[in-house]
């Protein structure tokens, strides 16, 4: 390959990568998987409003409901509220080590939320398997419909946390070698999907829980 | 993994330096310990004082209102965000209370009968 021809490819190349990847456009002042995940987010929100619209509808016109706390794991979903919240805190705190360039507390720190996301789905687990013990399903009544749905859609959603900080300290890990600034975008974006995880779970404990 | 230095990972600006961001780190920690404070207030009100339903879903409510405020403001950046989240997030409130409006119409034609 010729100079000239070298010079093209490289072009090509430039040509072909995507813009605003690591840096923000300068219109918007967002890079592109900012924007993407606040819109995926817009639509969790429907899905969820839905949910919590159906709630209401159905309690409220209901003669009667029974009170979570009489029958469910108090003790256990309180547990869960503390590991979820605590690991928000720990995927700013690697996001905020990546920022700083310390990749080995980041990676402790990613370490530590996807433990905590395991530990949240153990404990839903023991959970679900006290429910099925004492024959209580989705189909025994509207309050058991409504807990094994929202409660489940969001234990799913814990489920794909744990993957994508299973990647992110798995093999996705590589690219800080290349493009730290991008992988710490990802870390970033992975947390804001973290934390809308966690907003769920913070208006799903009383609702279902306490009430 | 080799260490990169801040200023390989991020954007240049005053918003990134290092006691920017250990400022933040600070920032993060008091509001965990809120949240904590919090889900132990609200478990104690709803569940320890044993409160009738409709005290119990003010309570609860108020509370997890405030933990929301907390994490979407702080740990998702929403009170320093750019305006076309606010633009996205404001249509996204919009459509919720249209969901919401539903069950509160139904609630308010129970209450006059």
């Amino acid at each position: 390959m010729d100079s000239h021809a070298v010079a093209h490819g490289e072009a090509a190349h430039h040509d072909f990568e995507i813009p605003y990847n690591v840096h923000p456009r300068p219109d918007t002042g967002l890079y592109n998987a900012k924007l993407g995940i606040w819109l995926f987010l817009a639509s969790e929100v429907m899905l969820f409003g839905a949910l919590f619209s159906s709630f209401i509808l159905i309690r409220t016109g209901a003669p009667s409901w029974p009170r979570g706390w009489e029958f469910l794991n108090v003790k256990l979903a309180t547990a869960n509220t503390f590991i979820l919240i605590f690991s928000s805190v720990t995927v700013v705190l690697a996001w905020a080590n990546l920022r700083l360039g310390n990749v080995k507390w980041g990676r402790i720190w990613i370490g530590i939320t996807l433990l905590c996301a395991l530990l949240f789905l153990v404990n839903k687990g023991f959970e679900y398997g006290h429910e099925f013990e004492e024959h209580r399903f989705p189909s025994t009544n509207n309050f058991l419909a409504i807990y094994f749905t929202m409660t489940g859609l969001h234990g799913l959603h814990v489920l794909g946390g744990v993957v994508v900080f299973g990647y992110l300290i798995g093999p996705g890990a590589k690219m800080w070698k290349t493009e730290p600034g991008r992988y710490t975008n990802r870390i970033e974006v992975a947390g804001l999907y973290w934390h809308f995880v966690d907003l769920v779970w913070i208006f799903l404990f009383p609702s279902l829980y306490l009430m | 993994m080799t260490e990169h230095p801040a200023e390989a990972a991020v954007p240049h600006d005053d918003h990134h330096s290092p006691e920017a961001i250990k400022k933040e780190i600070r920032v993060y920690l008091i509001v965990f310990g809120a949240l904590a404070a919090l889900t132990a207030l609200t478990v104690y009100a709803c569940y320890g004082l044993k409160m009738p339903p409709h005290i119990a879903i003010m309570i609860a409510l108020a509370i997890a209102s405030v933990k929301g405020f907390l994490v979407a403001g702080f740990f998702m950046h929403l009170l320093s965000e750019k305006k076309l989240i606010y633009s996205v997030l404001g249509l996204t409130v919009f459509f919720f209370a249209v969901l919401l409006w539903g069950p509160w119409h139904h609630f308010v034609d129970m209450i006059g009968k």
